[in-house]
């Protein structure tokens, strides 16, 4: 009787009393929330472009956050290094396509997954190796995003708003929005799309496979980097950040892997979810730390209902 | 002699004919707003060779497809040996003796013929897994008896040299080949064959139409076939069905049925 | 030549049916097999025994768990060592609560413990498929890793949420725990990989390998021709969980002799995975392969630059290590994307005919 009313009363108890620090936790999950998004959103451009599941998303993103400091390290203007650092990003996008990919093509989707393992190795091994293991800090006012805060105070509490939390979050209504018009408005933003529709078909009006997989390459490089600078501001650059990673991807479960409207609202509710969860039930009943698992969960008892995930569509199984 | 007879005949060529096997009694199929089959009855009779033909989109697929069950009917009911059959799973439905083939062929690539030829012997064998990890007594028994009747279809089939082949390697014509030998591995009450002719070249029909004669002449199982090519079915099956658009436009004999306007005008088409 | 099959004829189904039809393939099992039990023991230091013989038996050993789900069965799993997890807590807590258990009995049982929570985290499997079904097995590593850091009953509340393996004697010998001797702990290790290999290559190779198989390569097909999918999934998913489980066990119990939650948390489920991917899905002999080739990968690297001459820092050398493991890995991938098995068995198809190619 106890702990149900500790499992089912006391957190909404809570929220109701502290609606200030309950929109704190909303906040805070948004902001977490947004992120996941985004690196949900670089892996779903590339599976549907190509039908692989990119486990090397997660490590781009710590990989282009190195590769950033590290120019700024050598003394290189902190806008001159993003522009190098899109520039490696690049780099890896054709080394990829061109090393990993075609030898690859037409394997079952389980070898290009492995593939993408062995990349993400590579990628941990590489980064330790030129940049060494130990956390570095992101160089947030280099580029100009501010670091204090706004307060409110809503109903008589205490509301903060770190400005770098506010600045992801634009940013990354920014990158969405550019990133749907140029998939919607321009002719290449089309191919990506008819790529993912049909292999085949795509291929047989002209477009190019490897300058589509190349650019998606490129596209999941830039919103590495970006969601690199923004996670790397708040918890440091390392490859400790990889778990974020992996937040990814229940995001997918839960969105479809093809969806990108899924992944959006995916990333969002797991964000969500998972920080009220861990707040409100996590810390006072199971001791905390249910962040690293609570998004799976969700995703997996979501799916035992809906197996097709939120946003895809059923599936009519033939023969 | 009429087909709708329902007592036992004999053919022209000595096969025995009896009773009604399996009967679809108004069977509709729904995928949401789409009909795929309308209300369609037709009954298959012990020991017979049974067509189902129609042009493309016709429903053939979808008809063998609720057969097999596969698809369960949105309306209407498969009586099976004189009971109705209660919706269940495709596995347990194979496992009351209706064995398939595939219209795209789905053999299992990575194991060798005769693994994916065993496999249609899975429903008769019975050892546990404990058993079997110790490959001792009757697991052992149980593969070498197995194996026995599995070489025995091999031989029918003609199919011995690609015995330990993986199926990934063969040529589409013998991948065909294996694929009915599965099926009658599993020794059927019923054998639904899915366009068994699909694809071939004059030479592999002419063998594929002489295999399926002679497994029905030889071991006496009844067939439902779904096919393309007129010719062949004409001269195949003791009954045909037509369909058109999921309704039936006709049923009996294959004379009857040359004959049947209805079904002239779906195939020729029809002037209006 | 060497490999010659003509004038090994069969005449019973049975005969065909043996491990080993082709007798050549029967004798080089003998001399790994010797060299296992014989030579290495004879020859081997503490120092191999510990750190590259012992180990390359419990991950082939996990590795063949996974392959039997992931290889044979087509489900891929994200999770293994969470499971592998399981079995070493459950270890843990038999000789804990009964510590006049045998050793040997309690990590063969402790597996029965890591095939339950398999089969209950193998339930989606019939809902949820491929990519998707990877992801949730993800869901049992995070959870399990969490549960036994958080769940101190586990580890006897032990503060850091570690196992710490006891000196156990068995018939008055000490075969685990700091006083044990590692000779004596690698015949046990090696007892129990054998019997388990032996067990998995026949359920592999008869009608339970043939219904993995045909679930694996097209389901849709392997239901209608009557494989009932949810049973082949679990049993897959039980059978696999119980290997790994067992794997282990023998992995702390008789070789690391303590364990720390984070042990098992995805780098080791990572290890395993590739261990079965190099070696070979689909393939029984490829995990020891493979299981080799990551355990001695370090020590090559290690070893070359001092050879050389160069003095490297032991950080640079795993650093090295990760990336060349993640190179190898696509190289392996691109030249045969069936593993260091298949290309045995490429090897042999050419020996047998060798010397004259037609």
């Amino acid at each position: 009787m106890e702990f149900l009313k500790k499992l089912f009363v006391d957190p909404f108890v809570e929220m109701v009393s502290y609606p200030d620090f309950l929109m704190q936790v909303l906040w805070e999950g948004l902001v977490s929330g947004v992120l996941y998004s985004l690196i949900a959103l670089g892996f779903v451009l590339i599976f549907r472009s190509s039908r692989i599941f990119n486990f090397a998303q997660g490590i781009m993103v710590v990989f282009a956050a190195l590769t950033l400091v590290g120019f700024h390290a050598m003394g290189i203007p902190a806008w001159v290094s993003v522009v190098f650092t899109l520039g490696v990003m690049a780099l890896l996008a054709i080394t990829i396509e061109r090393v990993v990919l075609r030898p690859l093509v037409g394997q079952p989707d389980i070898i290009l997954f492995m593939a993408t393992i062995g990349i993400t190795l590579f990628l941990i091994g590489g980064g330790e190796l030129i940049f060494g293991g130990e956390t570095k800090r992101m160089i947030t006012s280099d580029l100009g995003i501010p670091t204090g805060s706004v307060d409110f105070e809503p109903f008589g509490g205490l509301l903060i708003l770190q400005h770098l939390d506010i600045t992801s979050v634009a940013a990354a209504v920014v990158l969405v929005t550019s990133l749907l018009i140029f998939l919607n408005k321009t002719r290449m933003g089309r191919a990506i799309r008819a790529l993912g529709d049909d292999h085949q078909a795509a291929l047989s009006v002209g477009i190019s496979l490897r300058t589509v997989w190349v650019l998606v390459w490129f596209i999941a490089g830039v919103i590495a980097l970006m969601t690199g600078i923004f996670w790397g501001a708040r918890a440091g650059v390392s490859f400790a950040l990889e778990v974020i990673a992996y937040k990814a991807l229940p995001v997918l479960m839960l969105g479809g892997l093809e969806s990108i409207t899924g992944a959006i609202v995916g990333g969002l509710a797991i964000g969500l979810l998972e920080k009220l969860f861990e707040i409100y039930w996590g810390q006072p009943l199971l001791g905390g730390g249910t962040e690293t698992w609570f998004a799976f969960v969700l995703a997996l008892i979501v799916l035992l209902f809906r197996p097709q995930g939120l946003f895809g569509e059923k599936i009519i199984e033939r023969v | 002699m009429s087909v709708t007879d329902l007592e036992p005949y004999t053919t022209e060529d000595g096969r025995e004919i009896g009773s009604v096997v399996m009967e679809m009694k108004n069977i509709t199929l729904r995928f949401g707003g789409v009909v795929a089959i309308k209300d369609i009855s037709f009954d298959i009779r012990q020991g017979e060779i049974r067509a189902i033909i129609g042009p493309n989109g016709a429903g053939k697929s979808s008809m063998l497809n609720v057969i097999s069950g596969f698809y369960t009917p949105s309306e209407g009911q498969v009586w099976y040996q004189g009971q109705p059959r209660p919706t269940m799973k495709p596995f347990e439905i194979a496992r009351q003796g209706v064995a398939r083939t595939f219209q795209n062929i789905a053999l299992f690539e990575g194991m060798s013929t005769l693994d994916n030829i065993m496999t249609g012997r899975l429903t008769h064998m019975k050892s546990s897994i404990f058993s079997q990890g110790l490959w001792w007594g009757k697991a052992q028994r149980e593969e070498a008896e197995h194996r026995e009747v599995v070489e025995k279809v091999i031989d029918f089939l003609e199919i011995q040299n690609i015995r330990k082949t993986p199926v990934g390697r063969l040529p589409y014509g013998l991948k065909k080949r294996v694929e009915l030998a599965r099926a009658l591995a599993a020794e059927p009450q019923i054998l639904l064959l899915d366009e068994p002719m699909a694809g071939m070249n004059v030479e592999e029909k002419e063998d594929m139409s002489r295999f399926i004669l002679d497994v029905n002449d030889e071991f006496g199982t009844t067939i439902a076939l779904i096919e393309h090519d007129m010719g062949v079915v004409m001269d195949l099956s003791d009954r045909v069905v037509v369909m058109d658009y999921g309704k039936k436009i006709g049923d009996g004999t294959p004379d009857e049925v040359r004959n049947n306007q209805d079904v002239i005008d779906a195939y020729l088409g029809v002037a209006n | 030549m060497f490999y010659n099959t003509a004038g090994q004829f069969k005449t019973s189904y049975t005969k065909d049916q043996s491990l080993f039809p082709v007798k050549q393939d029967a004798i080089l099992l003998g001399v790994v097999l010797l060299c296992a039990w014989i030579i290495f023991p004879m020859t081997a230091s503490e120092f191999t025994f510990k750190t590259m013989l012992m180990p390359v038996l419990c991950y082939s050993l996990a590795a063949l768990g996974l392959n039997v789900l992931t290889g044979f069965a087509g489900q891929l799993s994200l999770g293994t060592a969470a499971f592998m997890g399981v079995g070493a807590f459950a270890c843990y807590k038999l000789i804990t609560i009964f510590p006049e258990m045998n050793i040997i009995v309690a990590i063969l049982l402790s597996g029965v413990f890591s095939s339950a929570v398999g089969v209950a985290f193998g339930l989606p499997s019939l809902r949820i498929k491929g990519f998707y079904l990877a992801i949730a097995t993800l869901a049992a590593q995070f959870f399990l890793v969490w549960l036994f850091e958080k769940w101190h009953w586990l580890s006897n509340h032990n503060p850091s949420g570690a196992i710490e393996v006891p000196n156990i004697d068995m018939f008055g010998i000490t075969v685990a725990g700091p006083h044990a001797a590692p000779v004596t702990q690698y015949y046990l290790i090696l007892a129990i990989v054998t019997l388990i290999t032996i067990v998995t290559i026949n359920l592999t190779r008869g009608n339970q390998g043939r219904i993995w198989k045909a679930t694996r390569d097209m389901d849709i097909a392997a239901e209608l021709i009557g494989i009932n999918l949810l049973k082949s999934k679990l049993t897959a998913f039980a059978v696999s969980s119980y290997i790994v489980g067992v794997a282990g066990a023998c992995f702390v119990f008789l070789n690391l002799g303590a364990a720390e939650p984070n042990f098992f948390d995805i780098p080791l489920s990572f290890k395993i995975l590739f261990i079965a991917i190099i070696g070979g899905l689909g393939s029984v002999m490829g995990n020891f392969m493979g299981a080799i080739l990551i355990v001695a990968l370090p020590v090559v690297i290690k070893f070359l630059p001092d050879a050389m001459g160069l003095e490297v820092n032991p950080a640079t050398v795993e650093h090295l290590n990760i990336m060349t493991i993640g190179a190898l890995i696509i190289f392996f991938l691109i030249i045969e994307p069936h593993g260091l098995a298949r290309l045995w068995q490429l090897i042999r198809e050419k020996l047998i005919i060798w010397p004259f190619p037609h």
